[in-house]
């Protein structure tokens, strides 16, 4: 079994080599892009048949013992990383078949298409590793590929700057994330997630608070929490696709998936928790808020993910790893619907505006009742799975009882109000989407669907978007399939129930009931109009997302371009003056040395001679 | 024979052959000159090498291959100074300065004072 877990990581790795070495055939591209993915896919699913709900299962292999402590190159499989294994490889399957015909016309499609692959590896070595240090640097090789991709449109200068943003900020996270990793590794005595989790169990931990506070640091950078998710909106100046891929399977899944492998970390430090729920708390609200007034529709799901993964946090806050695991898997699966979907929106209307949308019922079909399920699942309408994790997540609050308290409560209002925001934005955008007129006079108005290529993953992935959530219908079942937090096996009776019930189900129905309505009355009055009026004088605030980046300019960027100046200063006045000093001096006095060359050889030989009697004047004292 | 006699021949020799080296103008003098400075060196040789009672007698056959030398470097020079005086009418050797250093700088003080402009990236609007 941890043999096909290697091979789950190797597989799309190996595919990203072919395609990076292999030139610019397209078919060859196209083969090597999807197939490997797809053997992936096949192992991850031998891992999950074959590991069923055991404890974990490790195999390791020494990599060069130098020193106190060795890195162990090799695979763990846990119920939990079996389980985003799959969540992984379908969404990569389904965005490499996508951008098939997606991307065909793009001239840096085998590139493309090698990164996504790397990409993915990246992302399956986060999930399989045995090892922190290994963990780490599939997380690194994540940053970077998320970079190259966002930046796919180099020549635009959003691209590149949202491509620098993403990079530069995940790092300001990626920085304490390290020395939270050597901490922890340090304090417990080794960085195998085994040895790791049995020291944690067995001693405790020393210094818990400063060390989750460190991971936690890197978990809201990489996930695009509050105050480092500004990275995320700019991110989707890179293709759709693209986006798909990082905000459901991987770059934002592996903070959250970090979380809920170190969880007995966590544990240990109730306040880290605490500060959890309340980043997660400000991240929802205000996210949902910035979404419901964007015009970009790819911008409204930027907004809509960091909200989500802000759910998922908060959920990690209140204890309920399972229900937070849970909300991962069905928000990876309805997340990459939407993107897919916006993304054949956006190549037929060929504008990323939801003024210039509108009427699309008709059109396509297709890609309308697939993204309804989506965005259905995204609000929580009963039965679909967005709902079952949703309320999983709110009835772990609600419970949260003894060092959850607080968190709980927290998390259990805000995530009441975001339920009703969500509802909003989510029919906002399927209002002003698919119903009322096309803004643009069509000369012919019959179906613009999109391509096989296109609709096969939108279709794929709506299955689980809808029915992923039944899940939860076994009660403890799925938490011990991911079993707990030390990686022991857990018997399904004493999972927690993740069933909904209770009055939290009750307010969340009403919560987004009236957010839908109010949102649903607004276009009814005017469908032209956007109901993003419904914020009044708060909509332009919302719509730049509270300015926040304008205050992180201020407090960050122009206090570093002002260093930076500094340091430019420096070197070009200070560093650079000895440098040109050197060359003036030397000018200086070789113009003194040639006034000597007079071209009269007699001078020469003069002071040739000269020397010589000097030379032999100072040997002869030194001899005496 | 006494030691001195042959070193303070040679000496004097020196003295004339560097005085006229360093103070005389006309080339062929500057020539013969030179040619007496070799003529003291062989004599210090000639007078070292019976001093120390060398048994190779290196001196003296370094005296030969100076003479040897001598010769050609005295052919090589006339024939310098005789392209000189044709060339310019004259061997006077304070007037040949071609070779001095000018006073203003050599031309490698000039900068390139365009530099490329980077390029500037196509800017395409399309719908990703």
């Amino acid at each position: 079994m941890n043999f096909f877990a290697l091979l789950t990581i190797a597989l799309p790795a190996l595919g990203s080599a072919v395609t990076f070495a292999g030139g610019r055939d397209r078919r060859h591209v196209k083969f090597w892009s999807v197939a490997p993915i797809a053997a992936a896919l096949f192992c991850s699913l031998v891992v999950q048949v074959a590991h069923g709900t055991g404890g974990t299962s490790t195999a390791v292999t020494e990599l060069a013992p130098a020193g106190q402590y060795t890195v162990w190159l090799g695979t763990r499989v846990t119920g939990l990383s079996a389980l985003v294994g799959i969540l992984v490889t379908v969404v990569a399957l389904c965005v490499q078949v996508f951008s098939l015909t997606y991307m065909k016309d793009e001239k840096r499609y085998p590139t493309y298409a090698a990164l996504i692959s790397l990409f993915t590896a990246a992302m399956l070595l986060v999930v399989y590793s045995a090892d922190l240090i290994v963990l780490l640097v599939g997380w690194e090789v994540m940053g970077a590929c998320s970079y190259f991709l966002i930046g796919h449109y180099w020549e635009r200068a959003d691209a590149r700057s949202g491509s620098i943003k993403a990079f530069l900020v995940t790092k300001t996270g990626d920085v304490p994330f390290l020395f939270g990793i050597a901490a922890l590794g340090v304090r417990t005595g080794s960085f195998r997630i085994d040895d790791v989790l049995h020291s944690i169990a067995a001693n405790g931990l020393p210094y818990a608070p400063f060390i989750a506070s460190l991971l936690l640091c890197g978990v809201i950078g990489k996930s695009a929490q509050f105050p480092l998710h500004t990275w995320l909106p700019d991110a989707m100046a890179g293709p759709t696709p693209i986006s798909a891929l990082i905000h459901a399977a991987t770059m934002v899944a592996a903070g959250i998936y970090v979380v809920a492998l170190l969880y007995p970390v966590f544990l240990f430090a109730p306040g880290v928790l605490t500060a959890m729920a309340v980043i997660a708390a400000i991240t929802m609200t205000g996210a949902a808020l910035a979404a419901f007034a964007q015009t970009d529709i790819k911008k409204v799901l930027a907004y809509s993910t960091v909200s989500q993964l802000a759910y998922m946090l908060g959920g990690l806050a209140v204890g309920g790893r399972a229900a937070a695991v849970f909300h991962l898997l069905t928000h990876g699966a309805f997340k990459a619907l939407l993107f897919l979907a916006a993304g054949v929106i956006i190549h037929r209307v060929g504008s990323n505006e939801l003024s210039e949308m509108g009427g699309l019922r008709h059109r396509m079909p297709w890609t309308y009742r697939t993204m309804t399920v989506g965005l259905a699942a995204l609000v929580g309408v009963p039965l679909l799975s967005g709902w079952f994790s949703k309320e999983a997540i709110l009835g772990a609050a609600w419970d949260a009882d003894g060092q959850f308290a607080a968190a709980g409560k927290i998390v259990l209002v805000s995530g009441l109000i975001t339920v009703g925001l969500t509802a909003a934005y989510a029919t906002r955008l399927w209002l002003k989407m698919f119903w009322g007129p096309f803004p643009l006079a069509h000369p012919d108005d019959h179906r613009v669907e999109a391509p096989q290529t296109e609709l096969v993953p939108l279709l794929v992935l709506a299955v689980p978007a809808a029915l992923l959530g039944f899940v939860a219908l076994g009660g403890g079942a799925f938490e011990s399939w991911i079993g707990d937090s030390f990686g022991h096996a857990l018997p399904a009776t004493a999972g927690t129930d993740l069933r909904p019930a209770g009055l939290t189900t009750l307010l969340a129905l009403l919560m987004s009931v009236l957010g839908a309505g109010v949102v649903w009355n607004s276009w009814r009055q005017d469908p032209a109009a956007d109901p993003a009026r419904l914020l009044g004088r708060w909509r332009e605030t919302a719509l730049y997302a509270f300015y926040l980046d304008d205050v992180q300019d201020l407090i960050i960027v122009q206090p570093a371009k002002a260093l930076a100046r500094m340091v430019g200063f420096l070197d070009t006045e200070v560093v650079d003056a000895y440098v040109r000093g050197a060359g003036v001096g030397a000018r200086g006095l070789g113009g003194l040395l040639r006034r000597v060359q007079t071209g009269n050889i007699q001078l020469y030989l003069t002071a040739l001679f000269t020397g010589v009697i000097v030379i032999a004047a100072v040997f002869a004292g030194q001899v005496r | 024979m006494h030691a001195a006699y042959p070193l303070l021949l040679g000496a004097l020799l020196f003295a004339i052959g560097l005085y006229g080296v360093l103070a005389r103008r006309n080339a062929i003098t500057v020539l013969m000159a030179i040619e007496l400075l070799l003529n003291a060196v062989t004599i210090n040789l000639v007078a070292f090498g019976s001093l120390i009672r060398d048994r190779y007698n290196v001196g003296q056959v370094f005296t030969l291959f100076i003479i040897t030398i001598a010769a050609a470097e005295t052919g090589l020079g006339l024939a310098i100074v005789l392209m000189i005086f044709r060339q310019r009418g004259s061997a006077d050797i304070d007037a040949q300065r071609l070779l001095a250093e000018p006073l203003r700088g050599p031309t490698d003080e000039t900068e390139p004072s365009v530099r490329p402009s980077a390029a500037t990236g196509v800017e395409s609007g399309a719908a990703r």
